[in-house]
């Protein structure tokens, strides 16, 4: 990626699910180089606002925009969306499944056993991922996000199922992507320990309650 | 290689080590067909006269008992939602997809074809024309049938419903698939307008199919 965004702006953001008002009002903007956690109750719209930015769903009203980078390309195309769903095929092993998303993603990474070792996959690079852990297929999927450079990751409660390790290296991938000039919108329950993270709270509900800290 | 190719050789390996899928399908086509001799008895200039009519539309049952497949394996492990975030906008996705299950799929359905005529008394003359119009004619099967397959994936009777969604479609296909083996059967060089129109048929199916299929898929994805 030759353009290097700057800074990501939602303003004003409005989304409907199903007829109700999920998200009202939102806007906030994170830097290069910022990691900002959303936190909020259940239904509070966490998983909401992390598909709009991704381009999945569409706005009722505002909009998302990425400064300093090419208008041609589409939002999506800056962004790694790691949600509920881990993305890996049963019948590959975990090299092929990595490989297959590096050369999908049009990905420059060329040492893919550096990023399984990192992620503790190195000595189940063969397997077949239908016998892999929950939380192994989990850190698969984190895998994704070291396999090609994208400015901002966009991660929908990334620890479940990973253990207090795997919780560990993600955090210092978060870290490093944000010193590197990356984006990372977290949702979570729990402290993932990005160091230097804002929190933004989505209160949901009617009222468009949220703030910064 | 590009995205495109990426994601066509992943879904043509995925289809090899699940063979399984394969020899269902294949299966299914052999068994309606071999059926039809039972249930019609055995007049010979019978059977080898509505031969055409039958191949293609066990070819097309066939065909439909895999479309359901096509996107829900990528939908249910959230492949579908890391696709969408690669430089391909939805369409092309879908099109790489509809042309993975054409090869895997609808190519070893009219190799097995000949086979099925012989036992259907099909004129041995006419066994290249049967492939040749069965290649020629089923990219459509495949690009518009990836419209149903898109549109039902959420949907709990997913696979009654594409039936009612696609098959419709396939009219056309059927009826010049048809009229191009029995016109070649004349001997007067009448198969070929019926071959280009199924042709004309097919490439308007692989053009406009896809652009259906993307809108469905991220309707879903919302």
């Amino acid at each position: 990626m030759s353009d290097a965004p700057t800074r990501l702006h939602v303003e004003a953001l409005a989304v409907l699910r199903g007829g109700r008002r999920v998200l009202h009002d939102v806007s906030f903007s994170v830097a290069a180089g910022e990691a900002l956690v959303l936190r909020g109750p259940n239904g509070a719209g966490k998983t909401t606002l992390l598909r709009t930015i991704a381009g999945y769903m569409q706005p009722a009203a505002g909009h998302v925009r990425i400064d300093g980078v090419a208008s041609d390309a589409t939002l999506g195309e800056h962004c790694h969306y790691v949600g509920h769903l881990n993305a890996v095929k049963a019948q590959l092993t975990v090299a092929e499944n990595l490989d297959f998303w590096r050369r999908y993603l049009g990905g420059t990474a060329t040492d893919l056993d550096t990023i399984l070792e990192r992620l503790g996959l190195d000595a189940i690079a063969d397997a077949a991922a239908a016998y892999l852990s929950a939380g192994q297929k989990r850190r698969l999927a984190l895998a994704r996000l070291l396999v090609a450079r994208r400015a901002v990751w966009l991660l929908d409660e990334p620890t479940v199922s990973l253990d207090t390790d795997g919780t560990a290296t993600l955090a210092a991938m978060a870290g490093e992507h944000c010193a590197g000039g990356g984006l990372v919108i977290a949702a979570t329950h729990i402290d993932l320990g990005i160091a230097g993270a804002r929190e933004l709270s989505l209160a949901g509900r009617k009222e468009a309650a949220w703030a910064l800290s | 290689m590009g995205p495109f190719l990426t994601l066509i050789s992943r879904d043509l390996g995925l289809a090899v080590r699940e063979g399984g899928a394969l020899g269902t399908v294949l299966g299914f086509n052999l068994i309606v067909v071999s059926l039809m001799p039972l249930g019609l008895g055995p007049d010979l200039n019978l059977l080898s006269r509505i031969a055409p009519g039958v191949l293609w539309i066990a070819l097309l049952l066939s065909a439909l008992l895999s479309l359901p497949r096509v996107f829900e394996a990528d939908f249910e492990d959230g492949s579908l939602e890391a696709l969408a975030l690669g430089s391909m906008p939805l369409g092309l996705v879908a099109a790489a997809k509809c042309a993975a299950h054409w090869i895997a799929t609808a190519v070893p359905l009219c190799l097995l074809a000949p086979l099925l005529g012989l036992l259907l008394n099909l004129d041995v003359t006419l066994l290249p024309l049967l492939v040749a119009t069965l290649l020629i004619g089923t990219p459509a099967v495949s690009f518009l049938g990836g419209i149903g397959a898109a549109l039902t994936l959420r949907s709990r009777r997913g696979g009654v419903l594409i039936a009612l969604l696609v098959l419709p479609l396939y009219v056309p296909t059927l009826i010049f698939g048809i009229s191009a083996i029995d016109g070649g059967g004349l001997g007067t060089g009448g198969a070929a307008p019926s071959l280009m129109i199924l042709g004309a048929i097919s490439l308007a199916a692989i053009v406009l199919g896809p652009l259906a299929t993307g809108a469905a898929l991220k309707a879903h994805l919302s």
